[in-house]
């Protein structure tokens, strides 16, 4: 009888760690993360509005539609940041992504919820990112390689990635618009 | 002066007197008065006036719908902030998921030795999951299972929950889980979705050393200790095997399933898993309980257990061992010595090379191809050859990522012939 009274103090113990508890799964604050992107001095937001023209590109990346009208992104000398959100395997991961002159300059993990596959967060797996652009398809210019047991978070964030620079290419700071 | 040169002259100058008589005369008319350039004047100064006006009444249209498109823009945003914030449906269908997975199997077997035949069609798993958040840090999760379609008296199927969990978060990347899960050992166990792993049928290691599907009831902490670095370590109900009979000590149908089971032993898992370069995982697990029977013949085991899964853009390889040692138990009549002796060793192997490569051009999705060799032994302990082997080859294509073709070959090698079953399988899958 020793195996329930072990597992009957670990569900006490438990209970009382509940309570001390932290808050976690955040990484960054978009607000820092804007600071970062832009040497401390964000500018203001703009708004892009998900019309007509834009819908069917989303729709192909996310396999979704965008449950928004417009989205906020901050840009500056032909620098785009976007804060997008998109569901792993149950749960939404928060991603900040500045794209430069059309391809990825830095993507981070804000804020992770799902139960697994929270190694998307370091640099060994988002370094893959840097500098990657749309190529044929809208798909990445390159192969991601996935982390096993987080196909789906992984898979989300290659999505998210591809669809910072489809929308950087319809803000009014893409090349050729400034 | 006389002659035609005077009287040519004299009609010259008469002709040009008389021109410029005539031009003088249409200048004098021509020239307004200073009336007439008075009232010209006046015309001209009504035009310019109305003009004026005109210009101001633009400029104040324009100044209006200056103010109109603003308080337009103003309102646009308005109300697409409005539209944004407004809850979509209740608030427990917001925190509350769906999903799944399925397969349907196609099975062509022959055994050339007792001349038996394995043509089947079967709808091999049918598993929706339920999950919800009941607030940011506290969360639920269950997965239930119907198998071979069809259950009742005398029916192959069966209706399994196979998780049901609550989980918190107690430290930033470590969390507590409690209630039903999944044993945290080998590839397959903890995922395995069809769209996930090569092959029609789950591979015979991870099914007769590590018997997948295995879950348990217990308490588990999960976390990560290093930036790649993972941990398990979970306390949990144990296997009952049976002490008689051709199972006797085999570990697949020990499992209870959690069903009105036997608590008298429990069993405590760990593993840890090092995913710190992107496509690969490194993983090794151990499991010790103390009895085996759960009480009937005093038998503890040990489970040793380790993996690759490896993927480097189309190439993969995964690669697992795993072995059980069993002690004798209490009752002279063990897993050594007993009805079925040497099962206190068991053990397997297998390695899966592949490759997936896009099919762009030919037709939508990504095709893979796959070789397996696997090894096991649920008698290891004896001195004869009992060891089995396996070949499989074959294909999975995706059209989507979620969805999954499946073909293979199965070759069998084994201690008796009589459990050669060789042929091809088919199946579909999908997760969402």
């Amino acid at each position: 009888m020793a195996f329930p009274r072990t597992l009957a103090f670990l569900a006490l113990a438990t209970i009382a760690l509940s309570a001390h508890s932290a808050a976690q799964g955040i990484y960054q604050t978009p607000e820092d993360f804007l600071r970062e992107a832009f040497a401390g001095a964000p500018p203001e937001p703009s708004k892009l509005w998900i019309d007509e023209k834009l819908k069917p590109g989303i729709r192909a990346i996310l396999e979704h539609d965008l449950d928004v009208l417009r989205l906020r992104y901050w840009g500056k000398d032909g620098r785009t940041a976007w804060i997008l959100e998109e569901i792993g395997k149950e749960r939404p991961i928060t991603t900040g992504i500045v794209i430069h002159r059309g391809a990825i300059e830095r993507i981070k993990i804000l804020v992770f919820r799902e139960s697994r596959g929270w190694e998307v967060r370091y640099p060994f797996f988002t370094d893959q990112f840097t500098g990657a652009t749309l190529g044929t398809g809208q798909q990445l210019d390159r192969d991601i390689d996935g982390i096993s047991g987080a196909t789906l978070s992984v898979r989300a964030l290659t999505k998210v990635a591809r669809l910072a620079l489809l929308l950087h290419a319809h803000s009014d700071f893409a090349d050729g618009k400034q | 002066m006389k002659g035609p040169f005077c009287l040519s002259f004299t009609r010259s100058a008469q002709v040009l007197g008389t021109v410029l008589v005539a031009l003088a005369s249409d200048f004098v008319h021509a020239a307004p008065s200073p009336e007439e350039m008075w009232e010209i004047i006046q015309q001209q100064q009504k035009t310019i006036e109305e003009l004026k006006t005109r210009l101001e009444s633009t400029q104040e249209s324009v100044r209006v719908t200056q103010k109109k498109v603003k308080t337009t823009e103003q309102k646009v945003e308005a109300t697409a902030d409005a539209i944004e914030t407004v809850p979509r449906g209740a608030s427990w269908a917001d925190k509350t998921r769906v999903g799944g997975y399925g397969e349907l199997h196609y099975n062509n077997l022959d055994n050339d030795f007792t001349g038996t035949e394995k043509d089947e069609v079967d709808f091999h798993r049918f598993v929706l999951y339920f999950g919800h958040d009941f607030t940011d840090r506290f969360r639920f999760f269950s997965e239930l299972e119907l198998e071979h379609a069809l259950t009742g008296e005398g029916e192959e199927g069966e209706v399994e929950l196979e998780q049901a969990w609550v989980e918190f978060d107690v430290f930033d990347s470590h969390r507590l889980r409690a209630g039903l899960d999944l044993i945290p050992v080998g590839i397959i166990n903890p995922t395995h979705e069809p769209p996930t792993f090569f092959g029609v049928e789950r591979n015979p290691v991870e099914t007769n050393i590590i018997p997948t599907t295995w879950w348990e009831a217990g308490l588990g902490a999960i976390g990560e200790i290093a930036p790649g670095w993972n941990y398990d370590l979970v306390l949990h109900s144990g296997l009952e095997t049976d002490t008689a009979g051709p199972d006797a000590f085999l570990i697949r149908p020990g499992r209870n399933k959690v069903s009105e089971a036997s608590a008298d032993d429990g069993a405590t898992t760990g593993r840890i898993r090092y995913t710190g370069y992107p496509g690969l995982e490194l993983g090794f697990s151990g499991q010790y309980q103390s009895d085996l029977t759960q009480g009937a013949a005093g038998i503890d085991a040990t489970l040793f257990e380790g993996h690759v899964d490896f993927r480097k853009g189309g190439w993969g390889l995964r690669a697992l061992a795993a072995r059980w040692d069993l002690d004798e138990g209490t009752t002279g009549l063990g897993p050594e010595s007993g009805p079925s002796p040497g099962r206190d060793e068991q053990w397997g192997w297998y390695i899966e090379p592949s490759y997936r490569f896009d099919l762009a051009g030919l037709i939508p999705g990504e095709l893979g191809i796959f070789v397996r060799y696997n090894q096991y032994d649920n008698n290891a302990g004896v001195d004869r050859d009992t060891e089995r082997e396996q070949v499989d080859v074959g294909f999975n294509y995706w059209p989507h990522p979620d969805i999954v073709f499946k073909f293979d070959v199965q070759e069998q090698f084994g201690d008796s012939e009589a459990n050669d079953d060789d042929g091809f399988n088919l199946g579909v899958g999908y997760q969402f």
